[in-house]
C-alpha cells in the first residue's frame, strides 16, 4: 500500500507492507537516531512524535501515520543541541545508545510542563530505560537546563 | 608524573563524543554499514541436550533470496574459545561455530544468510532437523563428576592450568591458602557460616550484540562490531575460521554500552564466516530475547563462608568456597571465580591470621555465562559482607564498628590479594563519610514508621582491580598533528564510559594543551597500538599509564627536532603548549612550526607509541550505605537513599567518575531487587525479554548519592586507580543488611522479592 506523510517537514509518498512498522521505516528513511534496544515496547529508545505526541515507533504500524506528521530527533536538532548540553555537561549520555529517545521525550514533557517537580520527571520519563547512568545524572541536566530556560526568561 | 596540582585531570570535562551522542547522529554499527548486505540468523536449538542426527537444508535453501546455509558439516573442526581473554586463555577450548553436539536452549544448529530479514526468517523455519534428545545437567550442584558429561569430545582442550577436566564436567578447581585456617577458626569465639547464591544476571546493555563483515580491498576479512575487544577477536576469529590472523582486521565503532558483555566474541563468528565463505558483505543483529537466553551473563555462584573472631570483633580467619556455574561452555569460568575470593577475603587482611579459598567451577547444560561488571566479586562481596554483618550482631559491636577494626588498612599485605600490598587505600575515610552522610548513628538499625512501613539502613565495604596485573596490555599512540596539536590513538574501547576522552584529558595534562587540541581514534587492530581491551577496570590505569609515557617521550622528539631550529641543546630546552623555547627564554619556536618542520627535511619522528603493563593490580575501595523502607503488610522494598564513597586514587574526570558510580550502584539495586533468572524444567529461560527481566527504571529508586575520597596510588597515572566495576559490589550485600535489620533475616539468594521479605518477617 501506498502511504503519504511528513518525515521531519519533508513530505514523503512511499510504498510499504502491511506489516511495515513505522521503526523500521523510519530507519529506511536514514532516521538513525531511532534505535531498537527490545522486541516488547519496554526500552522507550525508539521514542518519536506522532502529531507532536511521543510514541513508541515500534509500536506503530506504519500504515497509521499516512497523513499525519512525524517528528525524528534528526528534526529537532537545534532544540537537541541546547537541551544536550545540558545532560552532556553532567557525563549522562555514556553509552549514548538509549539518548535519541529519551531526548524526544523529555523534549516532549518540557513542551507539555515547563517546571515539572522531580516525581513528574521520573513519572513522564520512565519508560526511557537507561542501563548506564543510573539516572541522576540525566535529572541533573534536566533541572538544570529548566533553571537556564527560568533564568533566560525572567531577564526576558 | 605525581605533581598534584592537575590543571586538566580532575576536572569534570565534557566528554568528547558527548553532543554526537546526545543529537542521535549515525555512531553505531547499525548505523554506519550498509543495510543491502546478507542477513545472518542462526537456527537454534529447543533442547537443552540433544545430538543432530540429521539435517536437511534442501527446501530451505529454495525460498527465493536464500545465499547460504551452513551447518555443523560445513565448519572447521578447531575447538575454541569465545572468552576475550589474552593468550594463552584461561578459559578452555570447547567450542566449534556449530557443534553436532547442542549443550543449551539456544545453542547454533545452523548459520542461514539471505537478501533479507523475511527469506531469512522463512528458511530458518523450513530446516528439517532430526534430534536424539538426551539428558541435560540442569543442577549445578551435581554436575561435578555426574554420569552425564557436558564435553565428552576429545579435542576439548585447556590451554592454562586451571584445574580443568572435561570428563568431569569442571571449567577449573583451585585451592588456595595462608596460615593454618583450620587451627585459627579452632581458637575463635565466634564464628558465623553461610551459603548465599547470587543468579546468571543479564548486562542488558542497550545496544544487543552487532556485527557487520565485509571483505576489504586486499581480499581481508573486516570485521566491524560492537566489541570491548578488537584485538582478542581478530585472535578469536582467526582460531575459529582457521584463518591466519593477518587476513582479519576488526574495528569498532561507537558501543551502545558493553558492562562486559562484548568482552566475549558472542556474535562476530557467525557474519564472519558467511562473510568469508561467500566473500559477501554480511550482518547479524542479535534480538533482545538472544541477548538473553544465549549471550554472556554473570556467572551464577553458590558462596561458602565461614568466618571467626575473638570476642572483641578482631577477625582472624576467613574461608570461602564458591560454586560456580559456567553453563554450556568455559568462557570466563576460570578467572571470575577468582575474584569471589581474592576480592572478599581481602576486605579483611588488617588482623587476619588465616584463610581458605576453594572453587569448582562446573559445566551445565544452561546458558554460558561471561564476563559481568564486577566479574565474581559481587557474589563473593555478598556473601563475606553479609557473614560480617550477621558476625556484628552476635558480637553486639556495630557493623561500622567491626569494619574499622578489621577492614585493610593502607600498608597491609593482602595475602589473598597475590601477596600485594594495600600502597593507596582510604577505605576507612570512605566509612567514616558514608556513615555521616546516610546518617547511620541516627538511623541504625531501623525504626517503625508507624504506618505500616518500617525503615532501616544497611552498609557493605568492597575492593575490586585495576587491571590484570602481568597480563594486561595497555597501549597508546601519540603524535603531534599538522596545525600543532595532539592526536591520541587507542586500542582501547570507549563503551560509554569515556575512556577516550579521560585519556585524552591525560594527552592534554603531559603535552600542556587544552582537551580541545586532543583528538582520539579507537579502535582499530590494523591500526591501534596493542591493547587488551577495554575489561578488568584496565583502561585508565594500565592503558592511562601508556598514554602518559608515549607523551613523554614525545615531548623528547619535539624538544629534539626544536633543538636544530633553535640551534640549542636538547636538553636544556623548555616545553609548553605556546612554544619549546631556550631556557633564558630569548628564543622559542612553536608546535605549528615544529609541525611545518617535521615534514620538510626531517628524520626525527613525531609519533610514539607505549605499552604498559602493571606488576600490581592496586585496588580501589568503596563504602556502601543504603536507607530502605519496607512495607509490612506487603513486603514491597523501596531504596530510598544509597551512598557510595569511593577511593578510586586520583578521580581523573569528576562528573565521569559520578556517574560511573551512579550507573554500577543503580545495577547494583537491580541485581538485589528485581533482576531474576528462572529455568523450566526442560532448561529454558524464563525471563527473555525487558517484560519480564526487570531493569531498574527511574521511578524505582528514590536518591543515589556519590562522594570521593581519593587516595593517591604511585605505579597509577597521576594516581589514579579504576573505579568501572568496583561500583556493582556493595548494593546486594547493603540492601541484605538493611532488610536484615528490619526483619532479623539475612536473605541467602538475589533477588530480595516482596515475597520473599514477607517469608523473612514470618520467619523471625
Amino acid at each position: 500500500m501506498e502511504i503519504k506523510f511528513i518525515l521531519n517537514g519533508k513530505k514523503i509518498a512511499t510504498e510499504i507492507g502491511a506489516d511495515t512498522i513505522l521503526l523500521d521505516l523510519l530507519r529506511k528513511y536514514k532516521c538513525y537516531s531511532v534505535k531498537r534496544g527490545c522486541e516488547t515496547s519496554n526500552c522507550g529508545l525508539c521514542t518519536v512524535f506522532l502529531d507532536d505526541k511521543p510514541v513508541l515507533s515500534c509500536s506503530i504500524p506504519a500504515a497509521r501515520v499516512d497523513g499525519r506528521n512525524v517528528t525524528t530527533l534528526e528534526g529537532l536538532q537545534k532544540e537537541a543541541e541546547e537541551f544536550g548540553a545540558f545532560i552532556a555537561d553532567q557525563g549522562a549520555e555514556q553509552c549514548g545508545f538509549c539518548n535519541p529517545g529519551f531526548m524526544m521525550n523529555a523534549i516532549a514533557l518540557l513542551r507539555e510542563n515547563a517546571n515539572p517537580t522531580d516525581d513528574e520527571i521520573k513519572a513522564y520519563l520512565a519508560g526511557n530505560l537507561c542501563r548506564c547512568s543510573g539516572y541522576e545524572g540525566q535529572l541533573r541536566g534536566i533541572r538544570a537546563y529548566i533553571e537556564y530556560r527560568n533564568g533566560v526568561n525572567n531577564v526576558r | 608524573m605525581s605533581d598534584r596540582d592537575f590543571r586538566i585531570i580532575t576536572k569534570p570535562i565534557r566528554k568528547k563524543d558527548a553532543m554526537q551522542l546526545l543529537t542521535g547522529q549515525p555512531v553505531y554499527v547499525d548505523d554506519i554499514t550498509p543495510s543491502d548486505c546478507l542477513v545472518v540468523k542462526l537456527l537454534r536449538s529447543p533442547y537443552a541436550s540433544a545430538v543432530v542426527e540429521e539435517i536437511d537444508t534442501t527446501v530451505a535453501m529454495y525460498v527465493p533470496g536464500i545465499e547460504a546455509i551452513y551447518t555443523y558439516k560445513d565448519v572447521p573442526d578447531n575447538r575454541f574459545t569465545t572468552a576475550g581473554q589474552t593468550f594463552p586463555e584461561p578459559s578452555p577450548y570447547d567450542r566449534l561455530i556449530l557443534d553436532r553436539r547442542l549443550r543449551c536452549v539456544g545453542d547454533p544448529v545452523a548459520i542461514v544468510a539471505g537478501e533479507n530479514e523475511e527469506a531469512v526468517d522463512k528458511a530458518v523455519k523450513l530446516i528439517k532437523v532430526k534430534y536424539k534428545v538426551l539428558e541435560p545437567v540442569l543442577d549445578f550442584h551435581s554436575s561435578k563428576d555426574s554420569d552425564i558429561i557436558v564435553h565428552p569430545e576429545d579435542n576439548w582442550q585447556s590451554l592454562a592450568d586451571v584445574g580443568a577436566d572435561n570428563k568431569r564436567n569442571l571449567v577449573a578447581s583451585e585451592e588456595d591458602s595462608h596460615g593454618d585456617f583450620d587451627a585459627v577458626i579452632a581458637g575463635c569465639d565466634e564464628v558465623v557460616e553461610g551459603v548465599y547464591h547470587c543468579k546468571a544476571n543479564n548486562q542488558a546493555m542497550m545496544e544487543t550484540f552487532r556485527t557487520y563483515c565485509q571483505i576489504d580491498t586486499y581480499g581481508r576479512l573486516q570485521i566491524i562490531s560492537s566489541t570491548q575487544i578488537v584485538f582478542h577477536v581478530r585472535r578469536i576469529v582467526s582460531n575459529a575460521l582457521g584463518i591466519p590472523k593477518s587476513q582479519i582486521r576488526v574495528t569498532k565503532p561507537r558501543i551502545g554500552g558493553g558492562f562486559g558483555a562484548k568482552q566475549s566474541v558472542v556474535a562476530e563468528i557467525y557474519p564472519a564466516f558467511v562473510t568469508w565463505m561467500t566473500k559477501k558483505p554480511s550482518k547479524i543483529i542479535y534480538s533482545r530475547e538472544e541477548s538473553q537466553i544465549i549471550a554472556s551473563p554473570r556467572h551464577e555462584m553458590e558462596v561458602s563462608v565461614k568466618i571467626g573472631s575473638d570476642k572483641n570483633g578482631h577477625i582472624k580467619a576467613i574461608s570461602v568456597h564458591t560454586l560456580s556455574n559456567s553453563g554450556a561452555y568455559s568462557e570466563h569460568g576460570p578467572t571470575t571465580v577468582g575474584l569471589s575470593g581474592h576480592k572478599s577475603i581481602s576486605l579483611y587482611s588488617n588482623n587476619l591470621e588465616a584463610y581458605k579459598f576453594t572453587y569448582d567451577v562446573v559445566y551445565t547444560n544452561l546458558q554460558s555465562a561471561g564476563a559481568f561488571r564486577g566479574y565474581g566479586a559481587p557474589q563473593g562481596i555478598y556473601a563475606v559482607e553479609s557473614a560480617v554483618n550477621i558476625l556484628a550482631k552476635k558480637l553486639g559491636i556495630n557493623p561500622i564498628r567491626l569494619r574499622e577494626i578489621n577492614m585493610v588498612r593502607e600498608g597491609n599485605c593482602m595475602h589473598s590479594y597475590y601477596g600485594e600490598i594495600a600502597t593507596s587505600c582510604t577505605l576507612d575515610k570512605c566509612l567514616e563519610k558514608a556513615k555521616n552522610m546516610i546518617g547511620w548513628d541516627e538511623k541504625y538499625p531501623c525504626r517503625d514508621m508507624g504506618n505500616g512501613k518500617i525503615r532501616s539502613v544497611g552498609m557493605a565495604i568492597a575492593m575490586q582491580g585495576s587491571g590484570i596485573s602481568f597480563v594486561d596490555v595497555g597501549g597508546a599512540t601519540v603524535k603531534l598533528t599538522e596545525d600543532g596539536q595532539f592526536a591520541l590513538t587507542i586500542g582501547a574501547a570507549d563503551m560509554g564510559t569515556g575512556c577516550d576522552t579521560i585519556l585524552a584529558q591525560m594527552v592534554a595534562e603531559c603535552m600542556d594543551c587544552e582537551i580541545e587540541d586532543v583528538t582520539v581514534y579507537s579502535a582499530d587492530s590494523d591500526i591501534s597500538p596493542y591493547d587488551s581491551g577495554s575489561y578488568a577496570s584496565s583502561t585508565t590505569y594500565v592503558t592511562g599509564k601508556a598514554v602518559e609515557k608515549a607523551c613523554l617521550e614525545l615531548r623528547e622528539h619535539l624538544c629534539n627536532i626544536a633543538s636544530d631550529m633553535l640551534e640549542a641543546d636538547s636538553d636544556s630546552l623548555i616545553y609548553s603548549f605556546d612554544g619549546i623555547m631556550t631556557e633564558d627564554g630569548s628564543r622559542k619556536v612553536s608546535l605549528l612550526d615544529i609541525a611545518t618542520k617535521s615534514m620538510c627535511g626531517n628524520s626525527e619522528t613525531v609519533q610514539v607509541t607505549a605499552s604498559h603493563s602493571a606488576p600490581v593490580s592496586p585496588p580501589p575501595y568503596m563504602a556502601g550505605m543504603v536507607e530502605i523502607e519496607i512495607d509490612r503488610e506487603t513486603g514491597e522494598i523501596k531504596v530510598l537513599d544509597y551512598v557510595g564513597v569511593i577511593d578510586c586514587g586520583t578521580v581523573i574526570n569528576e562528573n565521569l567518575a559520578r556517574i560511573q558510580a551512579e550507573g554500577g550502584i543503580l545495577q547494583g539495586i537491580g541485581m538485589a531487587l528485581y533482576e531474576d533468572i528462572n529455568y523450566t524444567d526442560k532448561g529454558k529461560i524464563i525471563e527473555n525479554s525487558f517484560m519480564n527481566y526487570k531493569i531498574p527504571a527511574r521511578t524505582d529508586v528514590g536518591r543515589i548519592r556519590v562522594d570521593f575520597e581519593s587516595s593517591y596510588e604511585e605505579t597509577g597515572p597521576f594516581g589514579a586507580k579504576s573505579i568501572g566495576e568496583l561500583v556493582i559490589d556493595t548494593p546486594v550485600p547493603a540492601i541484605a543488611h538493611a532488610i536484615y535489620n528490619a526483619t532479623g533475616v539475612m536473605l541467602k539468594e538475589v533477588p530480595f522479592t516482596p515475597a520473599r521479605i514477607l517469608e523473612a518477617f514470618d520467619e523471625n
